[in-house]
């Protein structure tokens, strides 16, 4: 059954008729058209669809979007602003957290959760807040040197 | 006035021009095109392991509402396969089928849900045949052939002993002998299998997007089962999720969505789970050695004697080379002479292997660095002395007339060494409270792109055009298939590095087979070395254009212009011409500015004839790396911890540090998830190991430090001297961790990966040896 939902994606107001059974991840990239968040496996195994429901990193595979009703969704399209890429977004890059780039939207969205929530996170902080989340390329080092310098960035002023 | 000064683009941290698309996740990848009215595709797969098909059922599924086509082995008789040696595998099963998971039927519908309900509506029904699950059981006489021509289920059997090793063992002071195991291992890429087939039937064309190393592979393949002139095929490569070598030949997935998409007469998009991908992962084979080294007392090894089993799975994939890279490239790294080799590649009921980083060699290098370390112990002698008692000198050919230009072993070996502090902390890191520490090394080699292309068709190895028209931009054009390894950028750099302009001048076109020149391909690490120098030579070519027209506006000789990048120039006192001016004059000749580059190898490197398939090995250089690593292991639960790894690697230059390092460090990482945890592990021929959980690649907080030295040989044919640098530190890893752990408790791990469980029953076994010993003493 479908019925009405009201929410907040990326800043804006949604209103859509959304069935009862359609994961928040699937929602996303097909209904919303919002591709940069990632399947990356049959379920709960590996963070590649991280998303931030009230700023809390959240697997939107295992999510069912009739559950977001009312609450505020962010995706990776919703980072940057300006056209200035975001603190976490500039760790990745510049720091090469990003390989391939399929698990980077995941990443990027659980590191985004953690700096918001704390903005100076010892290396055990981080490392727990990305303990789910796989990478297959880079080998996690430079993907914490990227969150340690998004901290850096952040504290001198730019949006995580 | 500013001084103005050619721009420099290589040697330092580039982060990758692609960089920001990924991070705001506008990268598209291939299961990211999602449009109206695309068709939903899925697959029937073999539940059984090895049986003759009886009949493949697809009424009821047709009878099934938005369902607009279905296909199965009747409607493709043609085979297909990396080598042209050896294609033998039906897109979708004929007559057999050889392993659970292999694709039977697909159907394409209106919508996923129907397509999957139509793929439960299909009834298979099998003769079954005895099936066989380990190289062992294949090979016993009277198993039943998976293939009618290859008897014995001998996919290939290679032998060859280049010297004498009777007299070699007959000079050595200590002869050992291993056997050693390594478990199947998966690529995992974090990016599923996945196609979109666009058939134009009014063109009668075919596009597909496909997630591939290789779209030059995948574009013949496609013309071979359709039967489709290649000139109404084209393959466009969009983002792709990693490879690690499952996608350097062309999958099943691929040839069933276009077989889909012509039957539909529409768009057919197949993106598979994540346990489809696992069943079909072309994986490093489970391999059995068994190795034998003589040694003199002061370290050099006379004679080496290894036997290699490769449980190949169903169908022969890179198979054949597999099984001979194991073998060749036992050489290249030390000095070896009296050499024999005995490798059987054996077809299974298992998923087909393939290629994976680091191709045919890790496990080999895991089998002889474990001896090595372990005869050096018997020797009393140091991990590190033993091996600079066998190294090469370059340049030099090896028995088996591999061509070795460049050496930077003894570098990465005096680095590790150094920065590990091995020389102060060997045999004296604390043991207590129940954890003991210790440290491990060894050494590894790959090569740069083999000097042979996989489809010899006497064109360049590699080719690159470069565009230069009226807005100034340089676009560089490449089949090259950047898969998150930074190809991308490299290419860009060596362009903009030869015309000294800021990198943000240039641009690069990939992936789509309607306009860029064909390419062979992302694999055995030969982009930067292959295209990297076609790219050198465009870069080159446009430059002699560019200063040619310089010369005509500036009123002087070409051999007197002075390119400054941004400025070319007769001389220091001359104003001179902007880039801008130059290109204005220089289109004048001939309107929109193409140059081309090639590169080709040259015959020495082709590798020798001594034995059948020793063109196998032959690259233009190998890369060299030297590895610590130190861990804890704590004897109360067998848990093994990697406290850090200190790695070096030999890359000849390093065009860009930034993605070097990074791709050691992964090689690392990936070494460290083979040796510790990754397993394909089946019952019944079902891989009971199909998904993340299960099949164990290390998290974030397994991971250690990796600290990484880099070593610059220059080598004489590469790029500004460049190396490859994605593949040869993932073999070192492995030995590294289980001399590592046979320091710290004196127990040595021959079969991986090196779990806890196997850790904890090990050291409880020796516990009760020692008290059993008390005991009766």
């Amino acid at each position: 059954m479908a019925r009405l939902l009201e929410f907040t994606l990326n800043g804006r107001d949604r209103a859509d008729a959304v069935a009862d059974n359609i994961l928040l991840l699937d929602y996303l990239r097909e209904k919303a058209g919002l591709t940069g968040t990632k399947t990356g496996c049959d379920g709960g195994e590996c963070g590649a669809c991280t998303v931030l429901i009230d700023d809390q990193p959240t697997l939107s595979c295992l999510t069912l979007t009739a559950t977001v009703q009312g609450r505020r969704v962010d995706t990776i399209e919703s980072l940057g602003t300006d056209g200035q890429l975001s603190a976490v977004q500039r760790g990745f890059h510049e720091k090469l957290g990003s390989q391939c780039g399929y698990c980077t939207p995941g990443f990027i969205m659980a590191s985004t959760g953690l700096l918001r929530k704390n903005p100076n996170p010892s290396e055990a902080e981080i490392l727990e807040a990305l303990g789910s989340n796989i990478c297959r390329c880079t080998g996690y080092v430079k993907i914490i040197e990227a969150v340690k310098y998004a901290a850096v960035l952040n504290a001198q002023g730019v949006a995580p | 006035m500013n001084k103005i000064v050619p721009a420099h683009n290589i040697g330092g941290y580039v982060p990758m021009i692609d960089g920001p698309e990924k991070v705001s996740g506008r990268a598209k990848y291939t299961a990211d095109i999602l449009e109206p009215g695309q068709l939903a595709g899925r697959i029937y797969r073999s539940p059984y392991s090895h049986g003759e098909i009886v009949e493949v059922d697809v009424s009821e599924a047709r009878k099934l509402p938005g369902v607009r086509a279905i296909v199965t082995g009747a409607d493709c008789g043609k085979t297909f396969g990396v080598l042209p040696i050896a294609r033998s595998e039906h897109p979708l099963a004929r007559d057999k089928v050889r392993y659970r998971g292999e694709p039977v039927a697909a159907v394409a519908a209106d919508d996923d849900a129907i397509a999957r309900e139509a793929i439960r509506r299909i009834k298979f029904k099998v003769r079954k045949l005895p099936a066989y699950y380990t190289a062992k059981d294949a090979l016993a006489p009277g198993a039943v052939q998976l293939h009618e021509k290859k008897p014995g289920n001998l996919e290939r059997d290679v032998l060859f002993e280049l010297g004498s090793t009777a007299q070699g063992f007959g000079e050595a002071d200590l002869v050992r002998e291993g056997t050693y195991n390594c478990a199947e291992v998966c690529q995992n890429q974090m990016e599923m299998h996945a196609a979109v087939a666009e058939y134009d039937a009014v063109r009668d064309r075919m596009t597909v997007h496909a997630s591939t190393q290789v779209p030059y592979y995948v574009h013949l393949m496609l013309s071979q089962i359709l039967g489709m002139e290649m000139s109404r095929i084209r393959v466009i490569k969009p983002h792709v999720g990693g490879g690690f070598g499952c996608r350097t030949e062309t999958l099943a997935i691929e040839l069933i969505a276009a077989l889909l998409a012509r039957q539909a007469n529409a768009t057919v998009r197949l993106v598979t789970t994540r346990e489809e991908t696992f069943i079909t992962h072309r994986g490093r084979p489970e391999t059995d050695i068994k190795l034998k080294i003589g040694m003199r007392k002061d370290g050099r090894i006379t004679a080496v004697e290894c036997d290699c089993d490769q449980r190949g799975g169903a169908h022969s994939g890179y198979g054949v080379v597999t099984i001979l890279y194991a073998g060749s490239m036992l050489y290249a790294i030390y000095d070896l002479h009296n050499v024999k080799y005995t490798g059987r590649r054996v077809l299974t009921n298992t998923p087909p292997c393939g290629a994976f980083r680091g191709h045919g060699t890790v496990d080999i290098r895991f089998a002889f660095e474990s001896l090595v370390d372990e005869m050096a112990a018997e020797l009393g002698l140091d991990p590190f002395a033993v091996r600079r008692a066998n190294l090469l000198t370059a340049p030099t050919f090896t028995d088996n007339d591999l061509m070795v230009n460049s050496y930077g072993l003894p570098e990465c070996m005096d680095w590790v060494e150094k920065e590990s502090g091995w020389s102060e902390r060997k045999g004296k890191l604390a043991k207590c409270n129940g954890v003991r520490k210790g440290l491990g090394m060894a050494c590894s080699h790959y090569i740069s792109g083999a000097s042979k292309p996989v489809n010899w068709t006497g064109e360049p190895h590699a080719t690159v055009k470069i565009k230069l028209d009226f807005d100034g931009s340089i676009v560089v054009l490449s089949g090259a298939a950047d898969i998150g390894q930074g190809s991308t950028t490299i290419l860009a750099q060596t362009v903009a590095e030869v015309l000294g302009l800021d990198l943000a001048r240039v641009r690069v076109v990939t992936g789509d087979s309607e306009v860029v020149p064909k390419d062979n391909g992302s694999y055995s690490s030969r982009v930067t070395f292959m295209v990297g120098n076609a790219a050198l030579d465009a870069a080159r070519n446009l430059k002699s254009v560019l200063v040619n027209a310089a010369a005509r506006k500036l009123e002087a000789r070409p051999e007197d212009i002075e390119c400054l990048g941004e400025l070319y120039r007769a001389g220091a006192q001359d104003k001179g011409a902007t880039f801008d001016e130059v290109v204005t004059e220089a289109l004048k000749d001939s309107g929109t500015i193409t140059v081309t580059g090639n590169y080709s190898t040259i015959p020495e490197s082709h590798g020798g004839k001594k034995y059948r398939g020793s063109a196998i090995g032959g690259t233009m250089g190998y890369s060299y790396s030297a590895q610590v690593v130190e861990v804890s292991i704590d004897e109360e639960t067998g848990v093994v911890t990697v406290d850090k790894v200190w790695v070096a690697h030999d890359c000849g230059k390093a065009l860009n540090r930034l993605t070097v390092e990074g791709q050691v460090q992964g090689s690392v990482w990936m070494g460290m998830g083979q040796a510790m945890s990754e397993e394909a592990a089946y019952h019944d021929g079902l891989m009971v190991t199909a998904n993340m959980l299960d099949y164990r690649v290390p998290t974030i907080q397994d991971s250690p430090p990796i600290e990484v030295g880099i070593v610059e040989s220059n080598d004489p044919h590469g790029p500004f001297g460049a190396k490859e640098a994605g593949e040869g530190s993932l073999a070192a890893f492995l030995p590294a961790l289980t001399n590592a752990i046979a320091d710290a408790t004196g127990i040595r791990f021959n079969d991986l990966p090196v779990t806890p469980d196997r850790v904890f029953e090990a050291i409880e076994k020796r516990k009760r040896a020692l008290e059993k010993k008390k005991g009766s003493g």
